[in-house]
């Protein structure tokens, strides 16, 4: 609307319009339930004045009228339920193949690691017309990735990971604010959504800044680290193989069985000891401290790369498998 | 005419004037006399608050943060958040008019504790305390909410020394309600049951149920942050293996109810000075005294609708917010019910009924912007923006502060033996009004555009309905400083009031204006239904 | 607390807000229990940031409950139990107007009550100098010790907090003893006895959960 006064946010996203649609019709209803109800009182108040109506009539009730007043907004408010849950589920469950993101939030800034290797601080470059995927965590405090223009938004956990995904549908520049209160610079931890044409973009990709894509980083953490000599790539090491571990489920010493996803592999690395693999010995030392959570996420997408199909890269991939094996899928003994 | 008015007042005994100086004071455990302790503290608290407020809506008037800085805007927020909840909004209802009046209405001399009545009191006092010497050695800026591991890990500010001040009030708030319940149980006057109780205690009852449920989870909540922050314990600190997220659910599994708490005296407040201004029976009194009861319960069970998207997973998401919107059905029943009192009823607008349906109305808004944050789709986006800062609001601001402000002018005759002046009142209900809807409606709109809350700082494109904001509060502390001034004008100066000036129905209304210390002579027996006003005589002064 | 009341005006009878010596009494009973409720939802917080964890880290829950002092708990659980006994007996002393008998079960009372709160502390001293209170000075050995800190830091704030309860009701059977060595109660007016014995039976519940809870989740006891 007006230049100074905007009244609707943009809409840059598919989420984006099914948001608005439910709003407006959130907005709709409750404009006529206030209507109706401020009309009823005005009207009461005039017609029913001391003045016209010196005598009140005594009503006790009406379980009728209680039973339709109950139900018909409980019967509306079921029909709003089932259609935010409907919008929610979608936003909660991004789609096989969409392009991942690593999102290491911080007091207070915003970091991002594409899986080709482009880090970015506070500002996010995306193509538009394509699922993006955000794997996030936090290095200190809570905080929240929020995009008005695409209607999503996520809390970012230090700890574990959380996910949000997007379908950017507008080349432009948009908002990312933080919108968990997180300190000091909370206001000040904001930052662009830039949304890119397809080759844009691929310039954009292409266009230096990188450092070998974000797998390969892992792989080379991996072996700098020493993980290599107990994670062999064949039964004989002290550590689990970790081809093609990622993503499926895995029996623990304690049996209990849990998946291997992106939390799974960040606790074993920092604390080892919480999930130890059936079969094996709790000997794998602590990594906490010694690796940063960018090193994590890259360690994260090398042992995603190990799986069979590769894992989150919708991109092609430029990385060679770690030389002289060939990935086996195995899950420890 | 004026020395007519003192030889009167001074002729009766009554509770005020029974006895004179300070211990007389301090260590009464007279309920009434208690009440007015506990208005003058939680107004004192609530002109802290509203001081920070002020200031929070002056460095919002530019979106660079130029007033104070970042710091101070954090600790401005948090601790608006902490004085208007804890030591204003949570006692405001029951602990002042509650206190007054439950035991009028139910035909009892007083409280069943009355020297755990003043304990409550003197622990509101310890805890204020404790939070003014928080406030003025430097403050805290966790945000009322206390989020770890920011609060318990990351801040150099009186985290501690908060935290023990809320939990102290918190005791006082549990003593209350554990008061309330055992005297409606067991203090009701000879033929007074049940469904003949006014809907006031009704909801005085309700709210005692959570206070007593609730607070305590929230005690040991702010205690075990105290110990974690003081002993690193990591209970909730991912880094030393504790979840923030355990942090949040203990949390607001109190703080949901609590906001019940809040509201649900407010509304038997509504529904007194309803039925007396229309001059009829509430319509549906069971349902309005089922609606509190099922608020109360319903209450206990949405917490989480607070953590749609704080990391909970889908189906916890799912069954929270189909529950949200099983609560909002008694709310509703309550507006619907209100509405119909109305009809063929016979009314007049007293500065109090102004009031009450100034509630209804902001009220219905407040809580059908609820339903929009029930709704997992919509919550996604404005959740932690301005959108809920405007909903709670409405309903604690339009909704609870009305509430109390009709409340306190209705009663004003029977605390004090005077009446306020009519004209002024309406005056300061209408400015409230206004001021209250230009500051808080334009929040809906920037919490929707993507304005997040606690922010210092914000986008340009925000600042015009920033400045509306702002414009909006300066009108609605005019509002509120005029009945400040004239309640105490009219204690002096103000007409006196007859024991029954509005000729409403209640027992409270059968004693003298005041009352004498103990209340009632006899104990009345209770023959009749809530809000007789058909039996009622209609002329102002009867009786 | 309505007891202090009725014990502080100058004969233990009728207060004046009340009606009938009857109400007085279903008044104060019925706050005490109100009381106990909040005192569950308390002590409740805890016991659910207890199970929350246990569920997700069964195998610290396991270790650090391997050192806890299996003996020591243990008798402490049958000292508390005898304390409750001789607390419903001297609670049956002043209902039954055994003037004689009621001090003295009120003494046993307390005594059994420091004796626990002193084995307490002898467990507290056994845990501090094996470093296993929480913070910068934690030492475990074994595997996942964050997650074993977790397990002691709520070990130490839920006994920590029970003992707090235990102090406040010895000293509330000490007040009881006292005006009952001064004649105060008899076979009318005993409530305070009753009310006191309510909030004792209730924190030896509380340690009734405690103690499998803290002490029998392994088989095996280091300590």
């Amino acid at each position: 609307m007006f230049e100074n006064l905007p009244l609707w946010p943009t809409r840059a996203s598919t989420t984006a319009g099914n948001v608005d649609a439910l709003f407006i019709f959130l907005v709709t209803l409750a404009g006529i339930m206030c209507v109706l109800i401020f009309t009823m009182i005005l009207v009461f108040a005039i017609r029913y004045r001391r003045s016209a109506s010196p005598n009140a009539t005594h009503i006790e009730g009406s379980n009728a009228l209680e039973l339709t007043w109950s139900l018909v907004p409980a019967a509306i408010f079921l029909a709003i339920f089932v259609w935010g849950a409907v919008i929610y589920f979608n936003e909660r469950t991004p789609p096989q193949g969409a392009t991942e993101v690593y999102t290491v939030a911080k007091q207070w800034m915003w970091k991002f690691q594409h899986l080709e290797g482009q880090r970015e601080i506070n500002e996010l470059h995306v193509p538009v017309g394509r699922d993006v995927k955000m794997i996030m965590t936090s290095q200190d405090v809570i905080h929240s990735f929020y995009v008005p223009a695409f209607r999503i938004k996520q809390d970012v956990l230090p700890g574990r990971y959380t996910v949000a995904w997007f379908h950017a549908t507008r080349p432009g520049t948009y908002h990312l604010f933080c919108a968990e209160y997180c300190g000091t610079q909370h206001s000040g931890m904001i930052g662009q959504v830039v949304v890119m044409e397809p080759a844009q973009y691929e310039a954009w990709l292409g266009g230096g800044g990188a450092t070998g894509n974000l797998a390969s980083t892992g792989q080379q953490i991996f072996m700098s680290l020493g993980c290599s000599t107990c994670h062999r790539m064949d039964t004989q090491g002290r550590g689990p193989n970790l081809t093609g571990v990622f993503g499926k489920p895995v029996l623990l010493e304690d049996g209990r069985t849990v998946v291997a996803d992106e939390d799974y592999v960040r606790e074993s690395v920092l604390n080892p000891g919480a999930k130890v693999v059936s079969g094996f010995k709790p000997i794998m030392p602590t990594f906490q401290g010694i690796v940063s959570e960018e090193q994590v996420n890259a360690l994260i997408a090398y042992i995603k790369s190990l799986s069979q199909p590769p894992a989150g890269v919708a991109t092609k991939p430029n990385f060679s498998p770690p030389p002289g094996e060939t990935p086996k899928t195995q899950q420890g003994k | 005419m004026a020395t007519t008015a003192i030889s009167v007042t001074h002729e009766r005994e009554n509770y005020l004037n029974k006895e004179y100086g300070v211990k007389s004071w301090l260590l009464t455990t007279d309920h009434k006399r208690i009440a007015l302790l506990y208005l003058l503290s939680i107004t004192f608290f609530f002109f802290i608050g509203g001081f920070f407020a002020l200031l929070i809506r002056l460095e919002l008037l530019t979106p660079a943060g130029d007033l104070v800085q970042a710091d101070t805007y954090n600790k401005l927020f948090t601790m608006h958040g902490q004085v208007m909840v804890f030591f204003f909004l949570i006692p405001a209802v029951p602990a002042v008019l509650g206190n007054f009046l439950v035991p009028m209405m139910i035909g009892a001399k007083d409280l069943a504790f009355p020297r755990l009545n003043l304990l409550s009191w003197y622990l509101l006092i310890a805890g204020g305390a404790l939070m003014l010497y928080t406030i003025l050695t430097g403050g805290v800026d966790t945000g009322w909410t206390f989020y770890t591991p920011l609060s318990t890990a990351f801040l150099n500010t009186h985290v501690i020394t908060a935290a023990v001040a809320i939990f102290i009030a918190g005791f006082s708030s549990i003593l209350t309600g554990l008061n309330f319940i055992v005297t409606i149980h067991r203090m009701r006057a000879p033929g007074l049951t049940w469904s003949r109780l006014p809907l006031f205690v009704w909801a005085n009852y309700a709210t005692s149920i959570i206070q007593v449920l609730g607070t305590p989870v929230l005690a040991v909540t702010l205690a075990l942050v105290g110990l974690e922050r003081g002993l690193h314990l990591g209970i909730f600190d991912p880094q030393r293996g504790g979840d923030p997220l355990l942090f949040q659910h203990l949390f607001w599994f109190y703080s949901h109810p609590a906001v019940y708490i809040m509201i649900l005296p407010g509304m038997g407040v509504v529904s007194e000075i309803v039925a007396c201004f229309s001059r009829k029976r509430i319509f549906g009194y069971k349902f309005m005294a089922l609606a509190v009861i099922g608020i109360a319960v319903l209450g206990f069970l949405v917490w989480a609708h607070h953590m749609f998207v704080a990391g909970i997973s889908l189906y916890a998401a799912l069954v929270f917010s189909l529950l949200s919107y099983f609560v909002a059905v008694p709310s509703a029943i309550k507006v619907f019910n209100w509405t119909a009192t109305m009809y063929k009823g016979s009314i007049s607008f007293a500065t109090p009924m102004l009031y009450a349906l100034g509630f209804i109305g902001l009220f219905t808004m407040g809580g059908l912007t609820g339903l929009f944050l029930a709704c997992l789709g919509i919550d996604v986006h404005v959740t932690d923006t301005y959108f809920v800062v405007a909903h709670f609001h409405y309903i604690m601001v339009g909704g609870m502060v009305m509430a109390y402000m009709g409340g306190l002018h209705f009663w004003w005759p029977k605390i004090s033996g005077r009446m306020y002046p009519e004209n002024w009142g309406r005056l300061a209900a209408m400015i409230i009004f206004v001021g209250f809807n230009l500051t808080f409606f334009p929040q809906f709109i920037l919490g929707y555009l993507g304005m997040p809350r606690r922010y210092w700082q914000y986008a340009p494109e925000f600042q015009v309905l920033n400045v509306l904001s702002t414009a909006g509060a300066t009108i609605l502390a005019v509002g509120y400083l005029l009945p400040m001034v004239y309640f105490l004008w009219s204690m002096r100066y103000g007409k006196i009031a007859d024991a029954n000036p509005w000729s409403a129905a209640g027992l409270e209304w059968r004693t003298p204006s005041p009352p004498p210390t103990h209340n009632f002579e006899e104990p009345p027996v209770v023959t009749w239904e809530a809000y007789n006003y058909d039996e009622l005589k209609e002329a102002p002064g009867e009786r | 607390m309505s007891d202090s009341e009725a014990v502080l005006t100058h004969a233990p009878g009728l207060q004046e807000h009340f009606a009938t010596m009857e109400q007085q009494r279903d008044a104060s009973t019925m706050g005490m229990w109100v009381f106990l409720i909040t005192e569950i939802m308390f002590f409740g917080g805890m016991f659910t940031a207890y199970m929350v964890y246990r569920h997700a880290y069964p195998a610290a829950w396991a270790a650090g409950s391997e050192h806890m002092d299996f003996w020591w708990g243990t008798i402490n659980t049958v000292v508390l139990i005898c304390s409750s006994l001789s607390m419903a007996m001297a609670v049956r002393a002043a209902q039954t107007g055994a003037r004689k008998a009621l001090v003295p079960l009120l003494i046993l009372t307390m005594a059994l009550g420091c004796a626990f709160l002193g084995i307490k502390a002898v467990e507290y001293h056994g845990h501090w100098i094996e470093h296993q209170f929480p913070g910068p000075d934690f030492r475990f050995a074994g595997p996942d010790p964050r997650h074993v800190q977790i397990f002691f830091s709520l070990y130490w704030a839920m006994t920590g907090f029970h003992a707090l309860h235990m102090v406040i009701g010895v000293g509330l059977v000490a007040f009881i003893a006292f005006w009952g060595w001064k004649g105060r109660y008899t076979p009318e007016y005993y409530n305070p006895v009753e009310n006191v014995g309510l909030y004792w039976h209730f924190v030896d519940i509380v340690w009734i959960y405690l103690y499998p809870l803290l002490y029998l989740i392994s088989h095996k006891h280091v300590m």
